[in-house]
């Protein structure tokens, strides 16, 4: 077990994992990053927050190669990543959610589940078009494994239902298992817990401490509910109009003014 | 009432991912095979020669396409030009190669239309949709061009035509004029089920989801290190092979000789188009149905209309004919755009509970 400061729950946080130093985005005039730095440790959960249009998910799509910062570094596990392509996130170790789902909507839960374990698989083609012999006992490996996230997901009575018909929830459900299945060493959640009743943001939340806590996994998840990310997160950054305003612990942030400047409005007299 | 699953239980993965799952699917599937082989002993020559063989040609080539649009989603109307490429590939082979093995040439052009998807599949890493389909147009454009134009393709034939040369496969003549409709049948048959059977092992496997992922979402497909340019001109490869393999039988197996004609647009592209709409888009079983509806519709109005006593003209029947595949594109597009596929499996669901269906 490595050192580190250790959280109320007992899971030790590691080292530095990834690296943001002054990343600046802009959209022709409009800046929707501007010289934000913070960085993210080994096992933690990192949760970012703003008010609409704050820059959150643009952050995202930069650490996982959608967008490519004009200025600044972003570098994960001790590489430069921010000229990276979104594949090659994905080959080191990255995985992420989206805002508006983005499931594959013709196939089935298991088989949106099983893509994610595609960079794993290795048979050629020629294997492939047989399906015998080291295809076939690859493919029942994975199988197996994204059978072992759809049983931790208890999505097991849809695993062979077309994803477009199943309700919301169950498809933020599926979502996450898509990660998952990838076993990623990065987490990136886009506001995972958007549009659910509270049941469901519940289970959720477990699902998201249970992956941080079973698998070691760093989380890094955009939220906008507070009472969830003052709960389950470990640091906060705070983003508005694209400045990083403040990071720190919940309680830090809780107590800042500039963030409660941001949230409830300032006076201007 | 006989059609019931219960009592089939599934214990290990292995059993669970059969592609016929259901116990008497299976031994339908292969009643079927045998049936099919059995076809060359009872049918005459004018059905195997004009209904039976064109049939397994083109069910050969709406796999491919079903492939290429129905699985990666790539639109694509150069059907009939890789078609062409196989069947040119294959009279180059054959023609400057003595003692090939029919088979390894026939695989080999399959080869060469593979690579020329692939060039004509680059594209689409940066246009979708209608464009692309705009782009492959020009595929199937250039290339009739090209082996109309340049006579070494065509072995400077004065007639401009490709004719298949007499090759045997143990010992059978299989191709060329004087080769038996049976042996040709056979041949194409068995072409049909062993490339649809690696089809259908391909898209139930990684390469597939990898496929229908593109064409689901490709954003998301790109997150989970799915690299868009390899999987789409894989799929064009793909596409394109089984495409060319059927330009080859089409020559060698079925029309014996042709020009360039016998690709162009509306006689294959098209037609391949419709057979997989109608078919089912994204299913290898669809691919074989839609082909068999879009080849039998015309002899049906052929011999229908006299056997009740209705005489109609060749004419009529054209117009017909092409009335009743514009409804039926327009119905399955709007009703049903899995096409018979899925009507079949609705078929299927409702068999399972008759005649008990509560």
């Amino acid at each position: 077990m490595p050192d580190g400061p250790q959280t109320p729950t007992g899971r030790v946080i590691g080292d530095v994992i990834m690296k943001v130093e002054n990343v600046s985005l802009s959209f022709g005039g409009v800046r929707a990053l501007d010289n934000v730095s913070f960085d993210v440790r080994e096992h933690e959960i990192l949760a970012i927050i703003g008010p609409n249009g704050a820059g959150k998910s643009s952050m995202l799509n930069c650490i996982n190669g959608f967008y490519h910062p004009q200025e600044g570094a972003i570098t994960y596990k001790g590489k430069r990543r921010d000229t990276a392509k979104p594949y090659e996130a994905a080959e080191e170790g990255i995985a992420r959610t989206f805002q508006n789902i983005a499931l594959f909507k013709g196939m089935s839960t298991l088989d949106n589940i099983m893509t994610g374990r595609g960079l794993k698989m290795k048979r050629n083609l020629f294997w492939q078009a047989l399906y015998y012999g080291p295809a076939l006992k690859e493919e029942l490996e994975h199988r197996a494994k994204a059978e072992e996230v759809i049983d931790f997901l208890e999505i097991e009575a849809i695993r062979k239902t077309p994803v477009g018909r199943l309700p919301y929830g169950l498809q933020k459900r599926v979502e996450l298992g898509r990660a998952l299945a990838a076993e990623p060493d990065l987490l990136l959640l886009d506001e995972p817990m958007a549009g659910m009743n509270h049941e469901e943001k519940e289970d959720m939340v477990r699902y998201i401490l249970d992956v941080n806590d079973e698998y070691g996994t760093t989380i890094v998840l955009i939220e906008h509910d507070m009472s969830v990310v003052m709960d389950i997160s470990d640091r906060v950054v705070v983003l508005d109009y694209g400045k990083k305003l403040a990071a720190g612990t919940p309680d830090e942030v809780k107590r800042n003014q500039d963030v409660i400047d941001a949230y409830l409005g300032v006076s201007h007299d | 009432m006989f059609y019931r699953e219960a009592g089939q239980f599934k214990t290990t993965y292995q059993d669970d991912q059969a592609v016929f799952p259901v116990l008497q699917d299976k031994a339908a599937v292969f009643l079927l095979i045998l049936v099919a082989y059995a076809v060359p002993f009872v049918a005459d020559e004018y059905w195997l020669q004009a209904i039976f063989i064109q049939f397994l040609v083109f069910a050969l080539m709406a796999i491919g396409l079903n492939i290429l649009m129905g699985y990666a989603g790539q639109v694509s109307l150069g059907t009939g030009a890789f078609a062409a490429v196989g069947a040119y590939a294959c009279y180059k082979l054959t023609t400057n190669i003595e003692g090939m093995n029919i088979i390894v040439a026939i695989l080999l052009s399959g080869g060469c239309a593979a690579a020329v998807g692939v060039v004509f599949g680059l594209p689409s890493l940066r246009i979708k949709g209608f464009y692309l389909a705009v782009a492959t147009l020009a595929a199937q454009f250039f290339i009739l061009w090209l082996f109309n134009k340049v006579g070494w393709f065509y072995n400077n034939n004065p007639s401009g035509t490709i004719t298949a040369p007499p090759r045997e496969l143990f010992g059978v003549l299989i191709t060329g004029p004087s080769a038996s409709p049976e042996a040709r049948y056979i041949v194409c048959l068995t072409f049909l089920i062993v490339f649809a059977w690696f089809a259908k092992n391909l898209v139930r496997g990684r390469i597939g989801r990898n496929w229908m992922a593109i064409r689901d979402m490709d954003i998301a497909a790109e997150i989970i290190g799915i690299r868009p340019l390899q999987t789409k001109l894989l799929a064009f490869a793909i596409s394109s092979f089984y495409c060319g393999v059927a330009g080859a039988l089409m020559i060698f197996c079925w029309l014996g000789s042709a020009e360039t004609e016998a690709f162009d647009l509306v006689n294959v592209s098209f037609r391949v188009l419709f057979m997989i709409i109608i078919g089912g888009l994204g299913s290898i079983g669809g691919s074989i149905m839609g082909a068999a509806f879009i080849i039998l519709v015309p002899i049906f109005l052929t011999n229908f209309p006299p056997m009740v006593g209705l005489d109609i003209s060749t004419a009529l029947q054209k117009h017909l004919e092409e009335i009743i595949f514009g409804v039926m594109i327009v119905f399955f597009l709007i009703v049903e755009p899995e096409g018979f596929a899925r009507l079949w499996q609705i078929l299927r669901e409702k068999l399972r509970k008759w005649p008990f269906p509560y």
